[in-house]
């Protein structure tokens, strides 16, 4: 009798952490890159709005990228900036060096690969000590991380000349380049003139191929092992899944991902600054945000809570004194009508004491 | 040849001898039972056994291999599997899930095929699906597949746990107080499953148990740990007619 009642009260869904479809979640951001284009195309939408996009959508791609850390794997990193910052510098450099010598579309899609590759080596390197112990850990070195990565790029000076690649930790002259050398990255001034080849429509893919992969990854062998580490650490041991391997997988995936929107955000500014505004640990925290607020494992929601929480402030910026006001208040909302799991039975609880309490009354 | 030998078995932690001198073996499809009051070293020893703990001293002895030492994982390739006293699931992966991720070491595609559900992808998961379903049949739970773990009832948790050992091909299933909790209906329903796992795959099993009608019903022998050291040990009736461990249990007059 209970297992008939309890089989009917359970949601049939392929797995808890990404309780949506995934074909439903690709719909979602088919359908909403299908608005936003024909407002691009039909003049709706102004020019400040259309600036917002790149960053909005690579903003959801770090957010599902650091997903796969949280939500799937369940190790929390406070560094994700720190890898897209990687991606971002390391795209960057290589494009400025190839701009000219290479076709652009070959010459954006090696940058694209030498980013990602750099954040995931970066990932891998951290997660080989770090991935070895159990706790928090890993959220301390990835704030240290992302902290470290973002000053030593300040202060880097990296030049080239006939004579090959200088670089130098104290200032400009101490590179020693030949008259007709280039600048690739200026200290805090960093990396200008990057070509201008991130737009909508690439961004929108490359957030597609990540969603693509890290749901296939939920659905698959090496996602099950993931999560049953996060789940329980000891019986996933006890049945022989390797601890170590899967955490150093996940982590490097979350980190790849997001060393690929580092090279989007390379892609579409004209001058790329290794500042706190961009990469500091704020930004880490922000996302971080996103990830919690859309649903911590839930990949679709990482997408459109980026999406809302980073054009509200944007689009508030009119309002000045009241712009935080209202977004602290949408933060709010937002965090009550999530769809983690935790909070779909805590508002279902609510929903019945509120029914209960009116009973009684009457 | 026997199934498990161990022996000279010791463990310290700082200055308490937790287990000393612990001995047992275990014939090939014997059911076997290891009991003691609380506080005796039990879980200890199931942790020795899986490699939790490495011994300080003593040889454990699986199926002519010696696994002393062992890691955790080694372990349970070496072929022991096991459940836990407070029940270990992956409570947020559905009841098949939790099967499915058992089966990692015997099926494997590479985590490209993964990231894009190419290659091998889809004809292993086939097999992995129909091999959990088959065992999930055998537990009764296969009207549960999509169920989260967390929200099944007590009682098919804990089948739940054992069927996801047994997805590891076990030679040896060590049982920690698999009856905890459970009402008078929910242990004759697991003193059942556990003689139908142990004839259906002609498994080996070692079970650390409290309660004594589950312990008469299905073990054919015992061993009796009491601070650490073996009591006494043999077949299920003797034992616990043995007036030193009704002493141990019920203390003296």
């Amino acid at each position: 009798m209970t297992d008939k009642i309890l089989k009917a009260m359970t949601p049939k869904r392929k797995t808890a952490v990404n309780g949506k479809s995934p074909a439903m979640t690709y719909f979602v951001v088919l359908a909403a890159y299908a608005v936003l284009e024909l407002c691009i195309k039909t003049g709706i939408m102004s020019s400040h709005l259309q600036g917002l996009l790149v960053p909005m959508v690579y903003y959801a791609i770090v957010a599902v990228g650091l997903n796969i850390c949280v939500g799937i794997l369940g190790e929390l990193s406070l560094g994700h900036a720190g890898f897209m910052c990687i991606g971002a510098f390391g795209s960057a450099v290589f494009s400025l060096l190839t701009d000219g010598v290479l076709p652009d579309g070959l010459r954006f899609l090696l940058a694209f690969l030498v980013g990602v590759a750099l954040a995931t080596l970066f990932g891998f390197l951290i997660g080989i000590p770090v991935l070895r112990l159990n706790g928090d850990y890993l959220a301390i070195v990835t704030l240290a991380f992302g902290e470290i990565i973002k000053n030593l790029l300040n202060a880097l000076y990296l030049g080239i000349d006939e004579n090959g690649l200088h670089a130098s930790l104290s200032n400009q002259m101490a590179l020693g380049l030949s008259p007709d050398g280039k600048m690739l990255i200026n200290g805090a001034m960093g990396v200008s003139g990057t070509p201008h080849d991130a737009n909508f429509t690439i961004s929108m893919v490359v957030l597609l191929i990540a969603l693509f992969l890290a749901q296939n990854l939920v659905h698959s062998k090496h996602g099950r092992a993931i999560m049953a580490i996060r789940d329980n650490r000891i019986a996933a041991e006890s049945i022989g899944i390797n601890i170590v391997r899967y955490k150093m997988q996940a982590f490097t995936i979350s980190a790849a991902i997001a060393g690929a929107a580092g090279v989007l955000f390379s892609h579409n500014i004209s001058t790329l600054q290794a500042s706190s505004q961009y990469f500091g640990y704020n930004v880490s925290i922000m996302i971080l945000v996103y990830v919690v607020l859309g649903g911590i494992g839930n990949l679709r929601g990482s997408v459109i809570a980026a999406s809302i929480l980073y054009l509200l402030p944007e689009l508030l910026r009119g309002l000045n004194k009241y712009r935080m006001l209202i977004y602290s208040i949408v933060l709010i909302v937002v965090m009550i009508f999530n769809w983690a799991p935790a909070a779909i039975a805590w508002r279902e609880n609510l929903a019945a004491k509120f029914k209960a309490a009116r009973k009684e009354n009457v | 040849m026997a199934l498990l030998e161990v022996n000279n078995l010791c463990i310290s932690f700082g200055g308490l001898r937790a287990v000393d001198d612990f001995h047992m073996t275990i014939e090939k499809g014997q059911l076997y039972g290891l009991i003691g009051p609380n506080g005796a070293g039990k879980t200890t020893v199931f942790n020795l056994l899986t490699g939790v703990y490495a011994p300080n001293e003593g040889r454990i002895i699986l199926d002519g291999q010696d696994i002393t030492g062992h890691k955790t994982i080694e372990i349970n390739q070496d072929g022991i599997a096991r459940t836990f006293q407070n029940i270990r699931l992956f409570s947020q992966m559905p009841v098949i899930d939790n099967v499915k991720a058992a089966l990692e070491n015997q099926y494997s595609y590479s985590l490209f095929d993964s990231l894009t559900h190419l290659g091998k992808f889809r004809q292993v998961e086939k097999e992995i699906t129909e091999r959990s379903m088959d065992l999930l049949k055998v537990f009764d739970l296969d009207r549960f597949a999509e169920t989260l773990a967390s929200n099944l009832p007590y009682g098919q948790q804990r089948k739940l746990e054992i069927a996801r050992a047994m997805a590891t091909n076990p030679k040896l299933l060590l049982l920690d107080e698999p009856a905890a909790g459970m009402n008078p209906n929910e242990t004759a329903e697991l003193m059942k499953t556990i003689e139908l796992i142990r004839d259906k795959f002609g498994i080996t099993i070692l079970l650390i148990e409290h309660d004594m009608k589950l312990v008469g019903g299905i073990c054919e022998r015992l061993t009796v740990l009491n601070f650490g050291r073996v009591l006494c040990e043999g077949p299920t009736k003797e034992v616990l007619s043995n007036p030193e461990v009704i002493k141990a249990y019920l203390g003296d007059e």
